[in-house]
């Protein structure tokens, strides 16, 4: 690779080596008939130089912050700035919320990253009929801007950055964020954070859409125009693989269906008149760090390397900061076990650690209850202090892609790349990513890999320690779990009753009309008029339910 | 009369339920009982919508569903979906598409697996259209498998059937040499907002001209089911239809052959049946062995043991327990 | 005769979207031989008794990770009641700490199957169940 190997030189010391590992399995057979990552890619014994025959480290590697990205997308990486560590959290109300956060912040974390209870995702206040029961449960129950001022009450808008995992009523949360932002003096240019925002993936494997395709691509790109003009260091987009990935897929479909989501966003964005070379500056993605520790870190570098290549040749794009891949990594939380519950802390470390050599720009780490309930006080902080222990004691913060050139990271890395690009071939000869969501492409081969591995479980193929082996009798009862209290619905239906009599409810009233109409014309930006409805207190049950009026409702496609 | 088939016909939906299933498991109280509503069958207008995968029938069905609703008809729905080859589980899902309607009182959905059956419906689906029928259902929509070229079976239980297709599919052309173009009642082109929709339109004009409807010129709709678009049509294009089988000689032969089919499947059924059963006492094995080393020929032996068969004239296993 | 199939309805009460374990518990009870009515996402109890009573199933199965269940089992539960169905049986799975399914199974849920329960051992439960269930009503 860096000179020229001397191939012949080396195939004859693999003969003489074979030889011996023949020798060797008569006294002992390896442990299985062949070797595969979590994703299925053969792995060999051993690699070496020959597997890395055409790899030319100007055109596949180059240098950090320079196309085509592989090595990462800042020039000085962690030894500048060390990856945000971006904890998400969100249950109960806003008050609760607010507590945790401030909490998070004064232990070290260095991000805010906000999980909405399922009603608010779903764009329905807390007193509809849909959110009994559901009522802060995931995440933290907002109905209005009142409740989000609540939330970031004490944080300083122009400190911190913010995340929200929010994406059909994306629009109405940026929007009540940006008030609460006016209401503390911060203008709206200087807030920074990012918004989910990405709706091909729930109809893939998140489930909590609310419109159909069309005019939800509408909202999208209506927020990537609004920001690009208003807000320029909000990430406007963060393309998810992590529930993909969690839906059962493979790293290399992980890969594949976000690239190709990505694609169907930046393509809507091109028709819409807007140039990826301003947008795509703002685009961000978010993948798992999941448990196949050299196929993980090779498949980080396979995204950023591809992602770099589809936007320059593509797309056209010029600007180096749009064709970067940035993302956020969450560990992956469905390799998490309810059994021998601290093993869970091993896994993410491990895991972690995999995102942070794959050059990841922020990280959530999982807390060891992930299968029990919301994070406890106490299981959190040890997730965020996994994150400093791997930071500041091990050393692998402190040079960039340390794993570089390494014989099976880049062949991985070639290799993943080889699969996903045959998967976005694919989805490309349907028609693009659209088609193949409405075709159920993708959430076959999700559901057939994630069938495939329960299988594997089964049959003791794959091993899940705790759970299929080395099993103990365990009780859970004094685990101390996080509880979130029942009367939260009823505390925000009284908050609710509070808020209708205290604002200009004819005012409100107007507001959500310019919504519906503006709703039916394609060539209206819809964010000055929710801005206009937020910002008086119009909840945001009132301008969903307006959209929903307009737009329809998806229902999902069940292939099976 | 049952109990179970007296609460059904006063709308009880759980004996409705249960009845459907007697029949699916082909217990014999359930053919009692369908003997006992027979006579109250005759008002539905009997629906069936097929088409390929991916056409949209189930969206389509949704809405046809609330369609009818607003005209205040009671609906029954089948929906049928294929049985494992190998397990003879299935997952039925069509469902999804019309849960809206799940807890209407005035609305029966029903999944059915194919149990086996190789064409678009199960062998019990007739049955289950006639229980809903007699029931009281106004409407009663079959909505078939879409495997593409068994729809054929759709024809012997349904009054209309309608076909539906989708522009740039790719397969409307191998429907056509299917011969499944030659059943349908009523033409559904579905997701009519895609580019393409003219173009099928006017092959199945011209197909239409090309086998000649001297009878019945099967309408052409265009919808988008997801919007509700082009359904109030196609439903009062499914209503003119039942009309014309009142009012014409040809609906009077197509109902006629309906119970000619009916009666001569369930024949069919019972004989397959004994055979089954009688395989073992005819010593076949013996046959068998003689045909396998071919000493005798299959014809043969199949009409010597169908004859002793017959002669024995026993067309039911139990049936000297009555 | 032909044989008795089990029935089972699999559900997603409430807003959850997470329906990787629904779908493989499906296909898997699919692969015992059993139907399988999967409702899809977003239902209400009503839905889902009024289609497990026109489907006349053996078994709801309930899918859970959002933390409600309580709530939906409950509901679920009680309005089986309402309608004289509470023969149908009713189990369930998902995000459920070991601490709370005393009371789900108090209130009348056959069993819960925590992360980690191998597929094979829902469907041979269910078996059994629906068939103890049968020879009830045959008496």
């Amino acid at each position: 690779m860096s000179k020229k190997e001397n191939i012949p030189e080396i195939l004859e010391l693999k003969q003489a080596y074979e030889a011996q590992v023949a020798k060797t399995m008569e006294k002992r057979p390896e442990r299985r008939k062949e070797f595969r990552t979590g994703g299925n890619i053969p792995l060999n014994r051993v690699y070496d130089p020959t597997d890395l025959e055409g790899l030319n480290y100007a055109r596949d590697l180059g240098y950090p912050g320079r196309y085509p990205y592989t090595r990462g997308v800042q020039p000085t990486m962690y030894r500048g700035r060390l990856w945000t560590m971006r904890q998400y959290a969100g249950f109960g109300t806003a008050e609760e919320s607010n507590e945790r956060y401030r909490y998070l912040l004064s232990q070290g974390q260095t991000g805010l990253s906000v999980a909405f209870d399922l009603p608010t995702q779903i764009g329905y206040d807390s007193d509809h009929p849909m959110a009994q029961g559901e009522c802060g449960k995931v995440g933290v129950a907002i109905d209005s801007l009142a409740d989000m001022e609540i939330l970031f009450d004490k944080i300083p808008l122009d400190k911190v950055s913010t995340s929200m995992t929010i994406n059909a009523p994306a629009s109405v949360l940026l929007a009540m964020y940006i008030c609460v932002g006016e209401k503390q003096g911060v203008s709206m240019d200087k807030l920074s954070g990012t918004i989910q925002n990405d709706i091909l993936k729930e109809y893939i494997a998140r489930g909590t859409y609310i419109f159909p395709p069309k005019p939800s691509m509408r909202l999208i790109t209506d927020i990537f125009e609004f920001c690009s003009n208003n807000v320029p260091k909000w990430n406007t987009i963060s393309i998810s693989g992590y529930h993909i990935r969690e839906a059962g897929s493979t790293a290399a479909q992980e890969v594949a269906f976000t690239l190709a989501d990505g694609i169907a966003y930046v393509e809507a964005a091109q028709k819409k008149g807007l140039d990826p070379n301003v947008f795509g500056q703002r685009l961000s993605f978010f993948f798992n760090a999941h448990n196949d520790f050299l196929e993980e870190v090779a498949k980080f570098r396979a995204a950023r390397r591809m992602w770099g290549k589809i936007m320059k040749e593509r797309f056209g794009v010029t600007d180096r900061k749009a064709q970067m891949l940035r993302f956020h990594t969450q560990t992956g939380g469905s390799t998490l076990t309810a059994q021998q519950p601290e093993n869970n802390i091993v896994r993410v470390t491990m895991q972690a650690l995999a995102a942070v050599l794959g050059g990841t720009q922020s990280l959530h780490t999982n807390s060891m209850d992930e299968a029990l309930a919301l994070p406890s006080e106490k299981s959190v902080g040890i997730a965020l202090k996994t994150q400093q222990i791997i930071a500041y004691e091990s050393g692998v913060a402190d040079t960039i892609d340390p794993l570089a050139g390494s014989y099976v990271i880049e062949s991985l890395t070639n290799k993943i790349q080889e699969r996903a690009e045959e998967y976005i071939s694919q989805i490309d000869n349907m028609g693009g990513m659209l088609i193949a969501i409405e075709k159920g492409y993708v959430q076959k081969h999700i559901q057939d890999s994630a069938y495939s591995y329960q299988k594997a479980v089964e049959s003791g193929d794959a091993i899940v320690v705790g759970v299929n082996k080395f099993q103990i009798k365990e009780d859970h009862a004094d685990m101390n779990l996080l509880k979130v209290d029942e009367s939260v619905g009823e505390r925000q239906v009284q908050k609710l009753k509070e808020l209708r009599e205290k604002r200009d409810n004819l005012k409100v009233k107007n507001t959500l009309e310019n919504i519906r109409k503006a709703a039916r014309d394609e060539s209206v930006n819809l964010m000055p008029l929710i801005l206009e409805a937020v910002r008086n207190y119009g909840t945001e049950g009132e301008i969903c339910g307006v959209l929903r009026e307009e737009f329809g409702e998806y229902t999902e496609n069940i292939i099976l | 009369m049952s109990v179970l088939a007296e609460r059904a016909l006063r709308g009880d939906v759980r004996a409705l339920a249960r009845i459907i299933s007697l029949v699916e498991n082909e217990e014999p109280e359930g053919e009692e009982i369908i003997k006992h509503l027979y006579p109250h069958t005759g008002r539905a207008l009997i629906i069936g919508i097929t088409g390929s995968p991916g056409a949209g029938k189930s969206t389509l069905v949704d809405k046809i569903i609330a369609e009818f609703r607003k005209k205040g008809r009671t609906v029954g729905v089948i929906a049928v979906d294929p049985s494992s080859p190998f397990s003879g589980g299935a997952i039925l899902a069509d469902r999804i598409r019309m849960q809206r309607h799940a807890n209407d009182p005035e609305v029966f959905i029903r999944s059915m697996g194919t149990r086996g059956s190789l064409g678009g419906v199960s062998r019990s689906t007739r049955e289950a259209v006639e229980i809903l029928d007699a029931c009281g259902k106004d409407v009663v929509i079959i909505e078939t498998v879409g495997v593409g070229q068994s729809e054929i079976d759709i024809v012997k239980l349904a009054d209309t059937v309608c076909l539906v297709l989708v522009p740039g599919m790719g397969d409307d052309i191998q429907i056509m040499k299917a011969g499944i173009m030659e059943i349908a009642d009523l033409f559904v082109v579905n997701k009519a907002d895609r580019p393409g929709v003219e173009k099928v339109v006017t092959e199945i004009k011209l197909m239409l001209d090309l086998i000649g409807t001297p009878d019945w010129r099967p309408p052409i709709y265009t919808t988008v089911a997801e919007k509700g678009d082009g359904v109030t049509e196609l439903v009062e294009g499914m209503e003119e239809h039942r009309k014309f089988l009142k009012q014409s000689s040809h609906g009077e032969k197509r109902m006629k052959d309906k119970v000619i089919q009916e009666i001569k499947d369930i024949m069919s059924r019972e004989i397959a049946k004994k055979i089954e059963h009688s395989w073992e006492n005819h010593g076949a094995d013996v046959h068998v062995k003689a045909v396998f080393e071919k000493e005798m020929d299959p014809y043969t032996v199949a009409h010597s043991i169908l004859k002793n068969i017959i002669s024995e004239n026993k067309l039911r296993e139990g049936a000297s327990e009555r | 005769m032909a044989e008795k199939k089990i029935r089972v309805v699999i559900a997603k009460p409430g807003l959850d979207g997470h329906d990787r374990g629904a779908k493989v518990v499906a296909r898997a009870l699919r692969d015992a031989g059993m139907e399988v009515i999967y409702t899809g996402l977003r239902q209400t109890p009503e839905q889902i008794v009024d289609t497990a009573i026109q489907e006349d199933a053996d078994a709801i199965g309930i899918s859970i990770l959002s933390g409600a269940h309580a709530y939906y089992f409950s509901k679920i539960i009680g309005l089986l009641k309402e309608r004289h169905a509470e023969d149908i049986i009713v189990f369930g799975g998902g995000v459920i700490p070991d601490a709370d399914i005393p009371a789900l199974l108090e209130m009348g849920a056959g069993a819960i199957f925590g992360p980690g329960t191998p597929t094979t051992v829902c469907a041979e439960w269910l078996e059994k169940a629906v068939a103890e269930k049968r020879a009830k009503e045959t008496v």
